[in-house]
């Protein structure tokens, strides 16, 4: 009885956090209804007995909403972030496409033939869901992940082998002409003092 | 080896964690306050948090202009619970409140909440400096996160399980700390980094008038003080079931040796912390990345090895 009611709960607040997200004007407070919604839906799975599923869940959400304050600094410019905005844009297609979604996805549910209800699961809950849903694909999976992993970090460095502030690994100085801010005034002996010491580590198979 | 290592307590157990935690972070608080008056030429200093937290708590709250109240609330409030939840899975002895399978991930979890909170925080003020402040917590969390958790899956892998009880379990021939050292150590930078303690202080800095805690005063300001501390000392007793072999000790009950431990590492840190420059926000990513992150992963892979060659045999 307890945990059904726990479990209305959870759902209405995963919900309502849901519906929240587009009515607010401001993108922090979108992002952390999110997050706030994705957080019922981790707790709900704690309840199925998934509870890396669940835990992980709260974990990766949380951090992509603190990731997409990030990106929203980054990629929006600083005005549309920081002011009150309108969350919903294309309007008439948005919504005939979460009904229509919908739709789809209710008539999938009620015309599936579910299996039938068997003894209470045993052992490793989360091993078996995963043995169910990749089967034998398993050690692909396991094998893939790492390198998608290398591959994301080995991208991101090649990609941006040095910082907005070039400050680590040693890197040729900037130019001056167009950077006339406080930042490079101040670190100017600095600059130097590092080009100085880290000539001799052998950095030129970076430039 | 699952389940039987700790026994959970009743009821009145989260009330006895977080009592205890309050009284941990209390003692670090004391601590600096003496520490502190020593470097000024002082004796005694021991009652300065007391003063300190008594004036905070008379002081009138200051608000800002169109600052977004709840989420500011949310930031301001939520390191100490970040800090409570965090100690839920965390063994005493042999007693815990709650003995969730994945304890260690659910620590990680608690730990990525920091990263919303700072930011909240920082962000729900509406003013500048405070924003930037919450901004630099999230470079600085963006380069601790992956080192902190791959030295997280060391004591993980050597236990073969994400239960706090087993990984404690695990240490009784040798700690962890013994074999995987740089776990540890990265482990123990990562709790520095994320209870805002220096060097990663950058997003509370006084070169942007407080940061994060520029607007902050009376309650609020004392919330997030708190909430520090509360998270070091939580760290500390992860540091000390992760890899100083929980209460495993001689002659004492198991739950004064993890006390003792926690209590010494925890003063360790808070005397560390304060020889340590500040680091700047920038300054984190490559070290911890080019240097940290694939020193982890060796690590790693040693202790992966270890531990095979060990079922083997």
């Amino acid at each position: 009885m307890l945990e059904t009611v726990l479990f209305a709960a959870l759902a209405v607040l995963a919900v309502a956090a849901g519906v929240a997200v587009f009515r607010t004007d401001s993108m922090a407070r979108a992002s952390y209804a999110l997050a706030a919604s994705f957080v019922a839906v981790g707790l709900m799975l704690l309840q199925f007995r998934l509870e890396y599923i669940g835990v992980i869940t709260v974990l990766m959400m949380v951090m992509e909403m603190a990731i997409m304050a990030i990106f929203m600094i980054m990629f929006m410019g600083m005005n549309p972030a920081l002011m009150p905005m309108d969350m919903v844009h294309s309007k008439k297609v948005a919504a005939s496409a979460a009904v229509g979604l919908f739709l789809l996805l209710a008539t999938g549910i009620l015309l599936a033939d579910w299996p039938e209800g068997r003894a209470p699961a045993t052992g490793n809950l989360t091993e078996s869901l995963g043995g169910a849903v990749m089967g034998s694909k398993m050690l692909v999976m396991l094998v893939v992940s790492p390198v998608l992993f290398a591959t994301l970090v080995s991208a991101l460095v090649l990609a941006n082998p040095r910082g907005r502030y070039a400050a680590y690994p040693a890197v040729p100085a900037e130019d001056d002409a167009d950077d006339g801010g406080n930042q490079h005034g101040a670190h100017a002996d600095d600059d130097g003092n590092h080009h100085g010491g880290h000539g001799n580590h052998g950095d030129g198979g970076h430039q | 080896m699952s389940g039987g290592a700790v026994q959970q307590l009743p009821y009145w157990g989260p009330v006895a964690a977080v009592a205890a935690l309050a009284v941990l972070a209390f003692s670090a608080a004391v601590a600096d306050g003496v520490m502190s008056a020593r470097a000024g030429g002082m004796r005694r200093g021991g009652f300065a948090p007391v003063a300190e937290g008594a004036r905070l708590l008379r002081q009138r709250r200051r608000t800002t202009i169109a600052a977004d109240a709840v989420l500011r609330q949310v930031g301001v409030a939520g390191l100490v619970v970040a800090a409570a939840l965090k100690v839920a899975v965390l063994p005493v002895g042999a007693w815990v409140v709650s003995d969730l399978e994945v304890g260690l991930v659910w620590f990680n979890a608690m730990d990525v909440l920091v990263w919303a909170f700072v930011w909240l925080a920082g962000w729900g003020a509406n003013s500048v400096y405070p924003l930037v402040g919450g901004y630099r917590f999230l470079a600085l969390a963006l380069a601790y996160e992956l080192p902190l958790m791959f030295a997280l899956t060391g004591p993980a892998v050597a236990a073969g399980s994400l239960r706090m009880g087993d990984i404690v379990a695990a240490q009784e021939g040798l700690w962890f700390v013994v074999w995987m050292p740089v776990a540890f150590l990265v482990f123990v930078a990562a709790v520095l980094a994320f209870s805002l303690q220096r060097p990663f202080t950058a997003p509370i800095s006084a070169d942007l008038g407080g940061g994060v805690l520029a607007e902050l005063s009376g309650m609020d300001r004392l919330l997030l003080l708190g909430g520090r501390y509360s998270l070091l000392a939580a760290g500390s007793g992860f540091a000390v079931d992760l890899f100083l072999g929980g209460g495993s000790g001689p002659w004492f009950p198991d739950w004064l040796w993890f006390l003792a431990k926690t209590v010494a590492l925890l003063w360790l840190l808070v005397a560390l912390r304060r020889r340590i420059p500040q680091l700047r926000p920038e300054q984190l990513m490559a070290p911890a990345w080019v240097v940290g992150l694939p020193l982890v992963l060796v690590q790693l892979l040693i202790v992966s090895i270890i531990t095979i060659a060990g079922r083997g045999s």
